[in-house]
């Protein structure tokens, strides 16, 4: 067992960190914020040029053959950073689909444009009703020769507006509820009959609705079988979503233990109250119980046992949502009515924080899953 | 010992219901079933119609409009309102300035704003805190210096709820420099047109513009706009916080918004199924339900504590917990309405957050769920944080 970096991962982690400590400020933010796209474009290049959305991607399909580990390091730093730009949806959801469901031809077709950041991407699977269910599908894909139309509804697609083009589950045959029948589809953001509809997120990113009307697409892998390889896709999201916590997670903590020493009332520093420490001290413990869930999430993102993978997965998300309250409601807390305001980072990353748990499943979704399972420790 | 209502309280709560019924505007009511932002103008609306009733400030003394109910019956009104749900009167004028002045004013200020405050003719707002004294109160640095029959007022307000709509501000000021924290306090009452008075906007985490800063320079303020006597402001001031208790469980507002998670958990879908019909969410909503009959009973209890001593002030050690349990389930269940939307909560309604959605795809009503929690991170914070409410038990009540 290792937990330390190796030297590559630790320029990585460093040069990434010196990068968005100079250009991601909380004034900067603001300015991508207002940006119509809703981030930078700008920090959107310096990544390609870092190589980050080559990394998760093998050699032979044009990347850098990057590890969990790596995506790791970078979803830390960018939600320490709460960076907007469609990293997550791009190289996490769409190239982790690609990665799980695409032939060779459309790999090696599409990963170097992601890789040199040209491409974006997107992945469509919540509905209406879905909730957190992945096999909940409702959108239909019709045959039309050698390519396949697309008819449904979707919504919250992460930047589905940004999006050069949308991966979207469709069903292919079987019922709304079956594992059955259902396909990855690659649809072209100009394609006809596709409307998007995109609008900003309460964590201050984007998402879209999408409405599908006969929309021509191209289908990635089995179309009747693609709910192992979506998720695949979506336990990998985790994965990166734990380490973004993380990020996000040290954030709040440092700006808090920062402001009780800082913030005097009763003519000390409020860090001096022993209610408060506690407090600070709930949050610390919460952070690092979220990074050893997240360190064995990263562990088995990778893995082909999709049953194991799941529960890790399972309980990484449940911990982290679960810690991630704590940790945000007493970042809020703490600062008192600073902490309520806009114009103070600390409540931005508590909704940020709220938002990740609203996202491929909550932490009572999670802990109902994994409470259906074995168990997560095995009898020897 | 019964814990039932007596059957007159049974009529007046009946009486109250069909009052709700026949009178408060749908259009109003519905906007505070989706959780949405009232406007200075429904609350006027609104004021008037209750004061026309007579109802606008029941727990007055009648000699002031009150109706003269006893405690019980100012109870069963709070919670019939609070459920229905109807709009609840401007605190800062009904709860908080309102009965300092007939408390402590003199003849011509109970005269002149008693009424205007029961008609809403004055928008009031509270001017306590400042960007150095939070919990810290007493620590307030605002200053009011006397210059013949006028105090001259320099300082900055903060977390001035509302005070965009305000005509009227009741500030704590420093009038005595030399004496000890709390000896040097006045409460002064300042018309808000007043010449060197700025009042800029803090937008809050869910996006809403509720609260202000309040800058004071040279602000000139008659000498008759003291309230009681010069530098005993504290005092006041602490029996205007004492008033709070009977309003802050909010026990009939987590009643209301506990059906509506009902509602709209009947309506959401998990596995396939209403969300209602999931055990676990079940589980979680009977947790809190039962947090609230309980806080619901202690309520009542100190209600009933009330009616027999005639209320002397003195707070029953369990009311103690009501601002800190209120609070802690009115936290919950925003957390659980907002739980309800699952991925639906995502999206943020920019402008008015009127609920409009043009690709109908996402509900309507899952747009105040997220900035509704967000936003009710605040109730442990203001009117005292609970960690300040349990210092005060620990010391008051358990003689730490
Ligand atoms: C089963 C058991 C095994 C033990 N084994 C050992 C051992 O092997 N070696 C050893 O040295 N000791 C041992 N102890 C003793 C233990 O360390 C003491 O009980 C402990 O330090 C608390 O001290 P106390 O009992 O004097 O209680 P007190 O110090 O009087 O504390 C009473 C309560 O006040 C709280 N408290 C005290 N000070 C503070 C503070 N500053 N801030 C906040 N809260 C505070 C405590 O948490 C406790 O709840 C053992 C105790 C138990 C119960
Ligand atoms: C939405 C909102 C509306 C408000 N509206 C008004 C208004 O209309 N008028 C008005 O005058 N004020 C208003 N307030 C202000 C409110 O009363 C204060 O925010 C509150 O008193 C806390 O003060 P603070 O924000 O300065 O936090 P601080 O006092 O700095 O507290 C920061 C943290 O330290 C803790 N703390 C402080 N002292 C102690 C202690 N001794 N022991 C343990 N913990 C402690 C607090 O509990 C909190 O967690 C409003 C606040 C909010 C958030």
């Amino acid at each position: 067992m290792d937990f330390d970096l190796s030297d590559e991962q630790s320029m990585l982690k460093d040069s990434l960190d010196r990068l968005l400590k100079d250009s991601y400020g909380f004034e900067q933010r603001k300015k991508y914020m207002a940006d119509p796209a809703g981030f930078s474009a700008e920090m959107w290049n310096a990544y390609a040029e870092m190589g980050l959305m080559a990394l998760p991607f093998s050699e032979e399909d044009g990347g850098l053959d990057g590890t969990p580990v790596e995506t790791m390091i970078v979803m830390e730093s960018l939600g320490r950073a709460l960076a907007l730009e469609p990293y997550f949806a791009t190289v996490i959801l769409g190239g982790g689909a690609l990665k799980a469901a695409a032939s060779a031809d459309q790999r090696a077709e599409l990963v170097p444009q992601i890789a040199e950041g040209s491409l974006k991407l997107a992945l469509a699977h919540t509905e209406r009703n879905s909730r957190y269910d992945l096999h909940h599908v409702e959108t239909k894909a019709m045959k039309d020769g050698d390519h396949w139309r697309l008819t449904g509804q979707k919504s919250v697609v992460l930047h589905g507006e940004a999006a050069d083009k949308i991966i979207v589950v469709a069903r292919t045959a079987g019922d709304v509820r079956d594992e059955n029948g259902i396909g990855l589809f690659l649809v072209d953001s100009s394609a006809e009959g596709l409307t998007r509809r995109g609008y900003p997120t309460q964590d201050g990113s984007r998402a879209a609705e999408l409405s599908l009307d006969n929309v021509p697409a191209e289908a990635l892998g089995d179309p009747a079988n693609g709910l192992p390889a979506l998720q695949k896709t979506i336990d990998g999201a985790i994965a990166a979503l734990s380490a973004e916590s993380i990020g996000v997670m040290s954030a709040m903590q440092e700006l808090t233990v920062d402001y009780l020493k800082v913030r005097k009332q009763f003519g000390v520093a409020i860090g001096a109250f022993q209610v408060l420490q506690h407090k600070a001290v709930d949050m610390f413990v919460a952070i690092e119980q979220a990074r050893s869930i997240t360190l064995y999430a990263t562990m088995m993102a990778g893995s082909d046992d999709a049953t194991a993978r799941a529960q890790a997965m399972h309980a990484a998300k449940a911990e982290i949502g679960r810690g991630g309250r704590v940790c945000g409601e007493n970042a809020i807390q703490l600062h008192g009515g600073v902490g309520m305001t806009m114009e103070y980072a600390v409540g931005h990353y508590f909704k940020r924080m709220t938002m990740i748990d609203t996202q491929f499943g909550d932490a009572d979704f999670h802990l109902r899953a994994l409470a259906r399972g074995q168990g997560l420790f095995k009898a020897a | 010992m019964d814990l039932r209502y007596t059957s007159e309280e049974l009529a007046f709560r009946d009486e109250v219901r069909q009052f709700l019924k026949d009178k408060l505007p749908a259009d109003i009511r519905q906007k505070l079933i989706d959780g949405e932002h009232m406007d200075k103008d429904d609350l006027v609306t609104w004021s008037r119609i209750l004061n026309e009733k007579g109802w606008a400030v029941p727990h007055w003394p009648t000699e002031y409009g009150g109706t003269g109910w006893d405690p019980m019956r100012q109870y069963i009104y709070l919670e019939e309102t609070q459920k229905w749900p109807a709009p609840q009167p401007l605190a800062f004028g009904v709860n908080m300035v309102g009965p300092v002045i007939y408390t402590f004013g003199n003849a011509a200020q109970k005269a002149h704003y008693l009424p205007r405050i029961a008609n809403l003719d004055d928008w009031w707002c509270q001017g306590f805190s400042e960007p150095g004294a939070g919990s810290d109160l007493a620590s307030l640095k605002t200053k009011a210096v006397r210059d013949g029959d006028h105090y001259i007022v320099n300082g900055q307000k903060t977390w001035t709820t509302l005070a965009q709509y305000a005509d009227w501000i009741f500030c704590l000021v420093r009038t005595d420099p030399d004496a000890k924290k709390q000896s040097g306090i006045s409460f002064l009452l300042i018309d808000m047109k007043t010449p060197g008075i700025e009042v800029r906007p803090i937008v809050t985490i869910d996006g809403g513009r509720e609260i202000n800063e309040v800058f004071l320079t040279d602000v000139k303020v008659p000498v008759e706009n003291l309230v009681g006597e010069e530098n005993k402001g504290w005092d006041y001031a602490k029996f205007l916080l004492g008033n709070e208790r009977i309003n802050i469980a909010r026990v009939g507002m987590s009643k209301q918004r506990l059906a509506r998670i009902r509602e709209l958990a009947a309506k959401e879908m998990s596995s396939g199924r209403p969300l209602i019909e999931d055990e676990r969410f079940r589980e979680k909503l009977a947790s809190v339900e039962i947090d609230l009959k309980a806080l619901e009973l202690t309520q009542l209890r100190v209600v009933a504590a009330d009616a027999k001593r005639g209320n002397t002030g003195k707070p029953d050690p369990a009311s103690s917990i009501l601002k800190i349990k209120g609070s802690e389930i009115q936290q919950a269940t925003t957390h659980l309405l907002m739980q309800v939307m699952g991925p639906h909560a995502m999206p943020f309604h920019s402008g008015d957050m009127d609920g409009s959605n043009e690709l109908p795809i996402e509900p309507d009503y899952a747009a105040t769920a997220a900035p509704g929690y967000f936003n009710f991170r605040k109730v442990s914070i203001y009117g005292g944080s609970n960690e300040i409410q349990k210092n005060i038990i620990a010391k008051a009540v358990l003689g730490l």
